[in-house]
Parts: structure tokens; sequence; C-alpha cells
């Protein structure tokens, strides 16, 4: 499935989507920066509940294909901004991580 | 074995909030020489853990990347503490880092052990009260 795809679905708002065709493989579901930047796979969509700045690097140096903030996490306005300059698809959920997961393993 | 090419970066340490750009734009640049994803991701990923290291434990410091015929070598050197014990530093959750910047997401202690894991070289060089200077590579094949 694609971001855009899941952007478009009523559970997810897309914050950013700059790759709106990026592919997601699977899943990767963390909060520590460097769990998630040794285990998560190219093309993974990375869910989280973390939303400090650093998860742009994260997210761009590991090459997820989406970060999906689960929670209806809020990001601050410079974080969406350098998301978009570093081209990162950020989706946001009301659903908790364990219901994001779930739903994602039914929908990929 | 000559020097294709060198990229060089001051990691500036009391910057927070863009720590993680020079391994951004080593990214970029490793890009447009046509080098292919997968050796790109273990650079970038082994660069950041070596790049947030310098900043968060080290004060900054600087990074040079060359890009080998054969292979790709990350330099990272620094003027900060120093490591004591560099063996208890490799081990998965082994961390110094501070309440404040665990709330960030970091402090897992698993940056040092993916610079090894993403790598096909790794050595420390570390004095206290000096620095530290670490040398990764990354072979083509
Ligand atoms: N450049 C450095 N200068 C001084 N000490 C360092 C440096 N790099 C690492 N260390 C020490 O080694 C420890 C382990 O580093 P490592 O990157 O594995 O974990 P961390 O940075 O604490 O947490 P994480 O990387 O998971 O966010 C650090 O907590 C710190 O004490
Ligand atoms: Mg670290």
């Amino acid at each position: 499935m694609k971001v855009k795809d899941l952007a478009n679905s009523d559970l997810f708002t897309a914050i950013t989507l700059p790759q709106g065709d990026r592919e997601i493989n699977g899943v990767y579901v963390g909060d520590l920066l460097s769990w998630v930047m040794g285990r998560a796979q190219s093309d993974n969509a990375w869910v989280t509940i973390m939303s400090n700045i650093n998860i742009l690097a994260v997210a761009s140096l590991s090459d997820t294909s989406c970060i999906i903030l689960a929670e209806s996490v809020k990001l601050e306005e410079e974080v969406i901004k350098t998301a978009m300059d570093k081209e990162i698809n950020i989706l946001s959920t009301n659903m908790d991580i364990y219901n994001t997961a779930v739903y994602l393993s039914k929908v990929i | 074995m000559p020097d294709v090419l060198n990229f060089h970066f001051e990691v500036d340490g009391d910057d927070f909030k863009s720590a993680g750009h020079a391994s951004f734009i080593c990214k970029k640049n490793l890009r447009q020489l046509g080098i292919s994803p997968e050796i790109i991701r273990r650079v970038s990923i082994a660069m950041y853990e070596g790049e947030i290291n310098m900043v968060i434990h080290a004060r900054g410091g600087s990074a040079d990347v060359n890009v080998y015929e054969d292979c790709i070598e990350i330099i990272l050197a620094d003027k900060g503490p120093g490591i004591k014990n560099i063996k208890q530093a490799m081990q998965e959750g082994y961390s110094t880092a501070t309440d404040n910047i665990r709330s960030l997401g970091f402090g897992a202690g698993m940056g040092l052990p993916n610079m090894k894991r993403y790598t096909d070289y790794m050595d420390i060089k570390s004095t206290v009260g000096e620095g530290t200077t670490i040398t990764m590579k990354v072979n083509f094949e």
C-alpha cells in the first residue's frame, strides 16, 4: 500500500505528504530513537508517540516511508516545516499504538 | 588506496535541533554519486549515531566521509570528555544520557552497537579528557 492511500483513509490524517507515492512494506513500532534506527527496515511505516524534531532525522536516515503519530500527538510548526524541507511523510491518527498496529497489519 | 572524494562537516555541539544535519547532507551527496540505497542506508545510520553522540556526549566535533573505490570511510572526531571504558560503552543498553536527553528518545544505549552492526569495520580511539575518534568503513561488496 502507498502512503497516500493510508492518508486517504478515514482513520488517518496527513500532516505532511511530500512523497505520497512511497510504498509501505511493513511496520516498526517504537519511541526509543536508536532502536528505531537500528531495527526499522527501509520503507517501513514507523508508528510512534515521539514528537520532537529529532524524529525527522531518524525517519530520513533509516529510510522509513512515513512517520505515523498515534494518539493524535501534535507537532510544533517548526517540525512540520522541517519535515516538508526534508520530504518526510507524516500521518496522524487518534488510535493508540496497539490499535494502529493491528489496523496496519490488516491493510498493508 | 587513492581518495576519490571527501565530504567534511563541522557538527555543532549546542544545536540539538539540527543534530543529524551532517548525516542528512552526506546522504544526499552519496545519492548524487549513484551509490546503492542499501550502502547509503548503512552509512547514514552509522554516521547519524556517531553525529548525535558527538552532540549529546561531546559538545560537537567534526565528521569526514571519504569515498574510496571499494568502501566508504566515516571518521568522527571530537574533543569531548572521552570514553573511559570502551568495552562497556559498546554494550547494548549502556548509556550515561541524562533524563533530559532520554525524554527526547535518546539514551537507549544502542547507538554504538548500531554503528558496529551497520559497518564492516569500526575502531574507537578515545582518551579521557582529550576526546574520541571513531573510524568506520562500509565496503561496497
Ligand atoms: N563521542 C563520545 N564522547 C564521549 N562519550 C561517548 C561518545 N559516544 C558515546 N559515548 C558514551 O558511550 C555511551 C554509549 O553510547 P551509545 O551511543 O551506545 O548510547 P547513548 O548515546 O547513550 O544512547 P542512544 O545512542 O541509544 O540514544 C554513551 O552513553 C556515552 O557515555
Ligand atoms: Mg548514542
